[in-house]
């Protein structure tokens, strides 16, 4: 067993969990935060994204030992009150249908969105493309959820 | 139209809980003191199970119970089926084989369950099922169709010789072999449809809990059909009696058709917490999921089609051969024939079709409905010929599908379909003219000039949807009616409840049901409520696949709001001392028409309750419940544009630009069917140019993770163009068609039409891989240089 403790979605949490428990196990049945979700076991389908000291992870593939200490930000802990602009992009332009894949999905759009406007790079559609290689849905044919990039970027670079 | 009624964009109400997190799919949701569920699992495409040694598996730590398929047939649990009877030509029935939830004398595919293993923990099932020895004696597998059919295959199923499950015809078969004798010109191609792995991102999941004291099960899980899963559970599977068993069908993260069936593990997990006295919950893992989730297509086809002289067809001969796995699931035997080859006629006046269908046992996993179902082979046929045969008799494919559509309706075709509503030219107007289609050459001029190939294709697709008329599928061996249910209850307050059948899970239901509500009394949207999936709380329901919630689902909620209105007209007749006949319902009151007389929504709901001033001998209350059959089919139909471009030297091919023009009757919210479409495209483009299903010849899967299985990302796709000419279905009150699967049924002709102009070689199969498409190029250059 393993102590871990972590900052998630901006409070303590603490557990002693078998050595070998993936964060996204620690996330969603230690703490019960099923916004998280697996859809698949290679790490390829992104369902899982959740961001590591701002930094978009798959947490199927990371250990919660790993992120001893480091500042977690789940789904849940993407809104402040009100929806984060990329959560209403995505509300507003059906960038969404099942949902199954939608969290991961937001949280790796705004990770997209904020290392580009850092970088100082446009965001264009072959970019939001590219980046979501990491990411799958089987709903959306990925049209609104590029549409939903292009304007939560906007909103975001707005606010 | 109203701000939120029929035709309006409204945003969908059920998103917020997605986007937030908070959305609550099966595998969320956890039981007090719940136990866990694993499944050990032939890793043989085909042997004999000669012994199950669970000892260590039951010693280790947190394991509760190892079960084996002898005690569950023992404890009477009786074997999956199929649930529609096909019969041979010869009239003799189809040949099932025994499906048991846990293999017990023989495995016939690889994944094929064997033992469950109920534990404290995922973990310590998982790692006792590892522990669990299996003895098996190998047998060889076959896992191609046209293989199984051969002389000496290996025989899957005993009461199956030759793996044969029927030998089925539809149409005249001398009076197509007549006419093609007779044809000025006959175009032949022999066609595989690809198989599939459906993959919706929520991997299937079941709790099932048994409650010793009311010696009731409360099943959650993963259904497209919640109530038909409870029917079947009940009385084929003998797991509980039906007033015994709820069944819940929470948020649920994409079916295609996957989710339609019951699988062995939810049975297994419902005996199990019977067996146990414990909530017991099992959650697919990806591989699990291409193992045993019920794959589509696996059709091998060969098709002759003849035209006369001035190029009109005159008929239409096709032999298929269609896989349908280790054993027949739920709806396996409707897919490749009464789904399949009654829209062989396309969008076309064709006076003679004839069609043979063979369906064949392998040692691959279940092979059922996904998206489309039979029409995304039919149209594939169909439009592949037709561009084949525009390209054999030099002229342009779009005017020889114009020479030939279907102009009057309703229209007979040779199989079956009664077609009652259309204007197949005008969808291929409007896809012609948004794709440019006449700019084509200089486009392909230009991109000759880089280097590039470019192609385009065309696919004027028709379907069959809102399945079905109870009795007519009844007559073809369905073993259920196909009808929907609906209930809507208005509250006290005015505030309404609308109960269905139906099943959303990702169509956005709670929206658009929502909206055909709010537009008939002229109430907001936030003050309607949809329920469903759960049987506990709607009475019956067929669910939703074959895009039915339209044209059935919805049209039951229709049929019970008129009723409603009827009741909420005699009430404020009564109390308005008027005549019922002068009143209409709009904007949220009963107002005497042409008058200010009127009495709020609220007001007649709260009248209904009270019940102190109703007319003499009305019942108090206002719920109306109904059941609504269809008539007939309906058939959305539509011409997909797709341009590409082909790198000679790699075979990679890009789509430029990718058009639809779609007839689904009216629409009730653009925006959704607009995404519908789009995720039915790229679920085509998939089918076209990415996946495919790869068993070896042991059959061993060999695309079990999405390392091997293509799945369509991001980047394989173009944005679309998305529009619609409707003619409305006179089959159903608000004249809908149905809109979840023409994307997935028009798209992969249109692609591969594309990519073969490009190249030049029409001989190319599904998925069409850079290296398929490399190979196809080289083999029309060489084939060029030799001429």
């Amino acid at each position: 067993m393993t102590e871990v403790s972590m900052t998630v979605n901006g409070k303590a949490a603490r557990a002693s969990v078998p050595d070998n428990t993936l964060l996204v196990d620690f996330l969603r049945e230690h703490l019960r935060l099923t916004g998280t979700h697996v859809g698949c076991d290679t790490s390829q389908c992104g369902a899982c994204v959740v961001h590591v000291n701002g930094r978009a992870v798959k947490s199927c593939t990371t250990l919660a030992a790993s992120a001893e200490g480091a500042e977690v930000t789940t789904i849940e802990g993407l809104a402040n009150g009100e929806l984060h602009p990329m959560q209403a992009a995505f509300k507003e332009n059906h960038g969404l249908q099942c949902g199954f894949c939608t969290p991961g999905m937001i949280m790796s759009a705004t990770d997209m969105v904020a290392r580009y406007q850092a970088a100082g790079k446009e965001l264009t559609e072959e970019a939001i493309r590219h980046e979501l290689e990491g990411n799958i849905c089987r709903c959306t044919g990925y049209h609104n959820i590029v549409r939903a990039i292009q304007d939560g970027a906007a909103k975001m670079a707005a606010g | 139209m109203t701000e939120q009624g029929i035709g309006a964009r409204v945003l969908r109400k059920e998103d917020k809980r997605f986007i937030t997190g908070k959305g609550r799919y099966t595998d969320d949701i956890r039981n007090e003191r719940q136990a866990y569920a694993a499944f050990v699992r032939s890793p043989h495409a085909h042997a004999k199970v000669t012994g199950i040694d669970s000892a260590e598996a039951e010693k280790m730590d947190g394991v509760i119970a190892v079960l084996n398929g002898k005690q569950l047939t023992g404890d009477g649990i009786g074997n999956l089926i199929c649930g529609w009877a096909v019969n041979s030509k010869d009239g003799s029935p189809m040949n099932m084989g025994a499906w048991s939830a846990l293999a017990t004398d023989k495995v016939r595919y690889v994944g094929d369950a064997v033992v469950l293993v109920v534990a404290e923990t995922q973990a310590a099932a998982r790692a006792a099922a590892e522990a669990v020895v299996v003895d098996y004696e190998e047998l060889p597998a076959v896992v191609h169709a046209v293989d199984a059919l051969k002389d000496g295959a290996p025989q899957v199923h005993e009461n199956a010789p030759g793996n044969l499950i029927f030998d089925w015809g539809i149409g005249e078969e001398a009076a197509v072999d007549k006419a093609l004798s007779g044809a000025a010109h006959v175009t032949e191609l022999e066609i595989v449809n690809n198989r599939l792995s459906p993959n919706p991102m929520e991997p299937r999941s079941a709790i099932a809990t048994y409650d010793e004291a009311e010696d009731h099960y409360t099943l959650y899980t993963t259904s497209q059909n919640p109530h038909v899963a409870r029917l079947v559970l009940s009385a084929f599977y003998q797991v509980a009696p039906e007033h015994k068993l709820r069944v819940i069908a929470p948020d649920v993260g994409g079916g295609f058709g996957s989710k339609i069936y019951i699988y062995p593990e939810e049975i297994a997990c419902l005996w199990a917490s019977m067996k146990t006295k414990r909530s017991v919950k099992w959650t697919s893992s990806r591989s699990e999921a291409f193992l045993t989730d019920a794959h589509g297509r696996d059709h091998v086809s060969t098709a002759r089609i003849g035209f006369d002289e001035n190029n009109r067809i005159v008929g239409l001969k096709v032999d298929t051969v269609a896989n349908l796995g280790a054993y027949m699931s739920l709806f396996s035997s409707a897919v490749p024939t009464y789904l399949y080859a009654t829209l062989l006629s396309g969008q076309y006046d064709i006076a003679n079709i004839y069609c043979n269908v063979r369906t064949v046992y392998t040692n691959t996993a279940p092979v059922d409905a996904y998206r489309g179902a039979g029409r995304p082979e039919a149209c594939f046929l169909v439009e592949r010929i037709m561009e084949t045969a525009a390209r054999e008799l030099g002229v342009d494919p779009s005017e020889l599908r114009r020479a030939n559509f279907i102009k009057a309706f309703p229209h007979q075709t040779p199989v079956i379909m009664t077609y009652d509503a259309g204007d197949f030219a005008a969808n291929l107007d409007q896809a012609l003219e948004a794709a440019d289609y006449k700019g084509f050459p200089a486009r392909r001029e230009e991109a000759a000039k880089r280097g590039k190939l470019r192609g385009i294709g065309l696919a004027s697709y028709i379907e069959a949807c809102g399945i079905a008329p109870s009795a007519a599928v009844g007559s073809l061996g369905a073993g259920v009616g196909l009808w929907e249910s609906a209930e809507v209850r208005v509250n006290p307050v005015g505030t309404i409840e609308v109960l269905t059948g139906s099943h959303s899970h990702g169509q956005g239901h709670e929206t658009t049901f929502a909206q055909v509500v709010a537009e008939r009394f002229g109430l907001p949207i936030e003050n309607i409520q949809i329920v469903h999936g759960d049987t506990d709380k709607v009475q019956f329901g067929m669910g939703t696949y074959g895009s039915r919630s339209g044209p059935v689902g919805l049209s039951a909620i229709v049929k019970a709001l008129d009723k409603v209105e009827a009741k909420v007209k005699k009430i404020a007749a009564h109390v308005l001392e008027v005549s019922e006949d002068d009143l209409v319902v709009e904007n949220g009151e009963v107002k005497v028409a042409g008058t200010d007389r009127a009495m709020a929504w609220h007001e007649v709901g709260l009248a209904a309750y009270t019940a102190h001033n109703l007319p003499a001998g009305m019942e108090p209350g206002l719920k109306e419940g109904a059941f609504y059959d269809p008539e007939n089919f309906t058939f959305p139909a539509g011409t997909y544009v797709c341009e590409v471009e082909v790198d000679p030297e790699t075979g990679e091919t890009k789509i430029i630009q990718f058009v639809a023009s779609d007839d689904f009757g009216t629409i009730i919210n653009p925006m959704i069917v607009e995404g519908q479409v789009h995720g039915g495209i790229a679920q085509g483009v998939g089918q076209a140019m990415l996946e495919t299903v790869v068993y070896d010849e042991e059959g061993q899967l060999l695309s079990a993770s999405y390392m091997d299985y293509t799945m369509p990302r991001a980047d394989n796709v173009p944005s679309f163009v998305i529009h619609h000419h409707s003619t409305k279905s006179p089959s159903n009150p608000l004249g809908m068609k149905g809109c979840g699967e023409a994307g997935a049924i028009g798209t992969p002709p249109a692609v591969i039409n594309a990519i073969t102009d490009a190249i030049g070689n029409n001989d190319l199969q599904m998925p069409a891989t850079p290296p398929r498409v490399w190979a196809a190029l080289q083999a029309a250059s060489t084939k060029i240089a030799a001429e």
